[in-house]
């Protein structure tokens, strides 16, 4: 039986446990209809050209735990950005861990989604936010939509901000042959809100894990959302992770994805500016090698007058890996006085290694600034050879350079010892010790 | 302090260099003039280690050690420097964070512990109030939209904190006015010692008039066609460069 078969014949046990009669379960039932029409995305597709899910479908994956699994903190806890305090939304296996976790309830919502879809308290804000800004359309969203049930809910209350930012980690703990995990994340920020998120995926084995993810996330007028991903997983461990953000007048939400580490990634990060004012970031450092391979598509929908989005994505690839970068940027008629701005660098690093680079713009205002550029190269020789002059070796020369050129996505991280951390895993990647932080 | 024998350098099958004798003594200062084209920034580059030149003939001994095989990073730790025609920008490396790397690493090279901070924040004030240059030119990213004139005041100042046995200066005066010529020389002037040489390589007499060298020598087509005192320097400025390609044909 192949994957999509599994899925579908395994939504009905899934449903037997579900309350069918909660709005969502209809949200489910749409959705795994549209899985099941149109399958997981192929080649043939134009947004799935460079990535193939075929490998993925040939494992059998189990799609529930059959154990409950409990970890120890000092087991696992370098993957928690450790050095400052937060509040931790854990998962293991797809399984809430509240021995791992620190959620709130004090002046804002840091929980669960299986309490917010369960807990008549959290109905309203379900029914305001919950699969809107998610494509109903789109085949891997619809499966997530399917079967969601457990992820991170963040409700940030008008003018609020918490006290601490907020981690959420997925762990696998390989205690089955191959799983597949589906979290669904809401984030809400309402007016004048202002939050702080880090996400990250972590395999513990050698074992097959298949993450196909979706986040909401909206913000308010004025909201501030600043929201990290960490990617940075074992070579056996695959991510499709679907972003969709709607913005009001005024916000700004800044993403960074960090692809470090991994098999297959491919982050579909989808902006909707549903407002006037508004400022979307997209940043990202990808460093490869081996046979990884991370697939960045970008969206960013200008639909109203006088906004902003800047992207800027770094990849640096080795060996025989493989990078796609796909920037989509949308501004309809009415979306006069858009500053869009896209930019995308590649180093190559082998004659093996590939990458993808296409900028993609649709705009139908005709009072606009976008501007797109995109390079791909090797490291400067010239620049290689000033900093072996001057005593640095040829390894740290190199891992210099590479620094130096994913810096300027770096600078914009907002917590420091996050930052500090995407240093050393860099330079952990690239064999190197630096004798400073940039 | 180094000796070039009969030292051949081509690229790409064209051959620039083409049987360069040179002895420098400790203590001493040469200069190296010649027009363009002669093979000045070439011989700078294959004494530093650029792998793109292909050394066929000859050698070049520093302290009597042949430099042939080693990497541009051991000839640095060696004590050779380079002060570059055109520095390279390097975004997103501070001035202050480059130089901690490079004497960092060539202590560790020499198998000594990182230069304690303190020390090196003295030492990066010192030198950098020598050559007159601001402290918050030294958090701006290496040369990154820095003018001719800073980037040449930022070499020497590299050199400053390196302390070389063997400096070559390639046409450190281009893109300097005469205020910044003279902080630049007077810099060089002071880290002129008996335990050490450096090669100043111009294409005019000007520099010269501020770092006085020992000997001139001309390059042309890949060879050191005439050699002298100072007074040499006076002539070329004079006469240009014609009469000596003629006697080269000769």
């Amino acid at each position: 039986m192949d994957l999509k078969e599994k899925l579908v014949s395994s939504f009905f046990a899934f449903e037997d446990g579900m309350d069918l009669d909660h709005p969502v379960h209809e949200e489910r039932s749409h959705a795994i209809k549209n899985f099941e029409a149109k399958g997981f995305p192929t080649k043939k597709e134009e947004a799935w050209k460079y990535t193939s899910l075929k490998g993925l479908q040939k494992v059998d994956f189990s799609i529930f735990p059959k154990h409950e699994t409990s970890l120890e903190y000092k087991d696992v806890k370098k993957y928690f950005l450790h050095e400052i305090d937060t509040y931790k939304i854990v998962f293991v296996d797809g399984v809430y861990s509240s021995y791992l976790s620190e959620t709130t309830h004090d002046g804002v919502d840091v929980c669960l989604m299986s309490s917010a879809f369960s807990k008549p308290m959290y109905q309203p804000i379900i029914e305001v936010y919950f699969n809107k800004a998610a494509s109903k359309d789109e085949s891997l969203t619809s499966l997530n939509t399917a079967f969601c049930k457990e992820g991170a809910y963040i409700y940030i209350p008008k003018n609020k901000m918490p006290k601490k930012p907020i981690q959420i980690l997925h762990l696998a703990t390989g205690n089955e042959a191959a799983l597949m995990l589906q979290p669904r994340n809401l984030i809400v920020a309402e007016d004048n809100a202002e939050v702080q998120i880090i996400e990250r995926h972590q395999s513990l084995t050698g074992n097959e894990v298949f993450t196909n993810s979706v986040t909401e996330i909206f913000a308010g007028k004025d909201a501030i959302i600043n929201y990290y991903k960490v990617q940075n997983d074992e070579s056996t461990a695959s991510l499709v992770d679907n972003t969709y953000i709607s913005q009001k007048d005024n916000s700004v939400v800044r993403v960074h994805t960090f692809s470090l580490g991994g098999k297959l990634i491919r982050n579909n990060l989808n902006f909707y500016q549903n407002g006037e004012r508004i400022d979307s970031t997209l940043k990202g450092v990808t460093i490869l090698g081996d046979k990884q391979h991370v697939d960045h598509h970008t969206l960013v929908h200008h639909a109203q007058p006088n906004c902003e989005s800047h992207q800027d994505y770094k990849g640096i690839f080795g060996d025989s890996s493989t990078g796609v970068f796909n920037g989509k940027i949308i501004v309809d008629k009415i979306a006069q006085k858009t500053d869009a701005f896209q930019q995308n660098n590649n180093i190559l690093l082998s004659d093996r290694s590939t990458i993808n680079s296409k900028p993609q713009l649709e705009i139908f205002a005709d009072d606009v600034k976008c501007s797109h550029g995109c390079t791909i190269g090797q490291l400067d020789e010239e620049a290689l050879f000033y900093l072996r002059s001057r005593g640095i070796p040829k390894k740290e020369a190199k891992a210099l350079l590479m620094y130096a050129f994913a810096n300027n996505v770096l600078e914009s991280v907002r917590i420091p010892e996050l930052k500090a951390r995407i240093n050393k895993i860099i330079a952990n990647k690239l064999g190197v010790r630096m004798g400073f932080d940039l | 302090m180094l000796e070039i024998k009969n030292l051949h350098a081509s690229v790409e099958d064209k051959e620039i260099l083409k049987g360069i004798n040179l002895k420098v003594n400790a203590g001493e200062v040469h200069a190296i003039m010649g027009p363009n084209g002669s093979g000045k920034s070439t011989l700078a580059e294959v004494i530093a280690g650029q792998e793109e030149f292909e050394v066929g003939e000859g050698s070049i001994l520093l302290e009597g050690e042949d430099l042939g095989e080693l990497s541009p990073e051991e000839r640095a730790h060696k004590g050779v420097f380079l002060s570059f025609q055109y520095p390279v920008e390097i975004p997103g490396v501070s001035v202050t964070n480059f130089m901690k790397t490079a004497i960092n690493e060539s202590r560790k090279a020499k198998g000594l512990e990182d230069m304690p901070a303190n020390e090196m924040l003295k030492k990066i004030r010192e030198k950098s109030e020598m050559l007159e240059i601001d402290r918050k030119f030294l958090s701006r990213s290496l040369n990154e939209g820095f003018s001719g004139g800073e980037k040449k005041r930022n070499e020497i100042f590299q050199m400053a904190m390196m302390e070389p046995k063997l400096a070559i200066l390639d046409e450190t005066d281009s893109g300097l006015d005469i205020d910044a010529l003279r902080i630049v020389a007077n810099g060089v002037n002071k880290l002129r010692g008996k335990d050490n040489a450096i090669i100043v390589i111009t294409h005019y007499q000007r520099l010269l008039e501020y770092i006085v060298p020992d000997f001139v020598h001309v390059l042309h087509n890949g060879k050191i066609v005439k050699s002298g005192t100072k007074e040499l320097a006076l002539e070329l400025e004079e006469k240009g460069y014609d009469w000596l390609k003629e006697d080269a044909v000769v």
